[in-house]
């Protein structure tokens, strides 16, 4: 359940940017979370609600845009398009695969007044 | 427990005693765990004021707008930072620190029962003399693990996480301000048994060992791809046990870099000694070239 300590650093994230904006409080806040970044969205989503009770984003909207996982395939030498780790290329069905992209997990913006 | 700093009420404690320090940074823990959603969804229709909820501007309007006359202006405002920032900065903190000392920090991960604090144990006393080793230990209870290091006479602290489920790199920094480790020494900070949440976290080690043992099972690499990705060598221990298992070691090792094309794979079993040598070598060259870093670093004028 490392989706609480997530929860809590956007939480982290989230306090600085109102203070910073003079925010009373915060009603969305929009996150980027790759497909490979081993977060359990509703895991977060259910974490996220339960650390900002309480907060200045206490009912914010939590929107998560999901990016892809991405992945070089050394058998067809092609980027490819992976939803999982260990899944075999979707375009050669090869298993050496490097992940290259859908690990991300950023906070991309929030609205506040 | 807060892992933004450690504290709170499921208090992160080194060696039995809380870490006090100042905080710059607010604490989001008093509150009940209230699970009832009380935030609105999306719909399709608009409305006024006074209907008891607000909507937020579109992301990509920069217009601001308000919904009723003396309430502020809500805006969206970019942020563009990655959530485990924090983490990170603490862990390059610690790794500058490893750096300047020449310490070689591995970080080793892995199930409950695989075979950590054995191989730990077994390691501290083949190198005894020849390679300083200081222990951070993690659990989330009981100092048990790390008085087995003590007993070797090896330096360690015991990190207890509480409920927490990994260690983070504020822990670890705090763990290593009590450990002092020596100069040119190596590290070895043993995380909560979880193939799971310690993958995310960076502590400022030079590598991740995971270490699977062969009477898991050998899809664990599939199971728990994000451990293994994130491993730079595993350590299949216990493999004197294997006669009496149906354990299929070359699955297990093409399920590794099935998840992993780059990982390293050391077979051994740290009870009966059998591949240890393999370990130790990787060990002894990976601290000679901290040593070697930390002296290149030293001459004045020279870039590390």
């Amino acid at each position: 359940m490392h989706e609480m300590s997530i929860a809590e650093s956007v939480l982290g994230i989230v306090e600085d940017t109102a203070r910073r904006e003079g925010f009373a409080r915060v009603t969305e806040v929009r996150l980027e979370i790759g497909a490979l970044a081993a977060i359990e969205i509703e895991a977060l989503r259910f974490c996220f609600d339960a650390v900002v009770h309480g907060s200045l984003a206490q009912g914010a909207r939590l929107e998560i845009e999901a990016t892809p996982g991405m992945a070089w395939c050394f058998d067809c030498s092609k980027s490819v398009e992976v939803a999982a780790r260990g899944e075999p290329c979707p375009a050669c069905g090869g298993s050496k695969l490097q992940v290259s992209g859908g690990t991300e997990m950023r906070v991309k913006d929030l609205v506040g007044a | 427990m807060c892992t933004t700093c450690g504290c709170g009420t499921d208090a992160v404690t080194i060696d039995g005693k809380a870490h006090a320090h100042g905080h710059d940074h607010d604490h989001p823990h008093d509150h009940g765990h209230d699970h009832g959603h009380d935030h609105d969804h999306d719909h399709g229709h608009a409305h006024g004021p006074g209907c008891g909820h607000d909507h937020g501007p579109a992301h990509e309007g920069a217009a601001a707008h308000s919904h009723a006359a003396g309430v502020p202006a809500e805006r969206a405002v970019a942020v563009e930072r990655a959530i485990l920032a924090k983490n990170d900065a603490e862990a390059n903190h610690n790794r500058r620190l490893f750096t300047r000392k020449g310490i070689f920090a591995l970080n080793l991960v892995s199930s409950p029962g695989s075979g950590k604090t054995t191989l730990l144990c077994e390691t501290i006393r083949r190198l005894a003399g020849e390679v300083p080793i200081a222990v951070v230990e993690g659990d989330q209870q009981t100092s048990n693990d790390a008085d087995r290091i003590r007993a070797t006479s090896a330096r360690a602290v015991q990190v207890n996480t509480g409920k927490g489920c990994h260690l983070d790199a504020h822990m670890v920094g705090h763990a290593v301000e009590a450990l002092e480790p020596g100069e040119d020494s190596v590290l070895m900070i043993e995380n909560v048994g979880n193939l799971v949440c310690p993958s995310a976290f960076d502590l400022g080690e030079a590598h991740k060992v995971v270490v699977l043992s062969v009477t898991e099972g050998e899809d664990k690499p599939l199971k728990y791809p994000d451990m293994f990705a994130a491993a730079d060598l595993m350590i299949l221990n216990k493999c004197d046990l294997l006669p009496y298992l149906s354990f299929d070691v070359a699955a297990c090792l093409a399920n590794a870099r099935r998840v992993n094309p780059a990982i390293e794979i050391l077979q051994l079993s740290a009870t009966k000694g059998e591949g240890m040598d393999g370990w130790l070598d990787w060990i002894r060259e990976g601290a000679g070239e901290a040593r070697s870093r930390r002296v290149r670093a030293a001459v004045p004028g020279a870039i590390a």
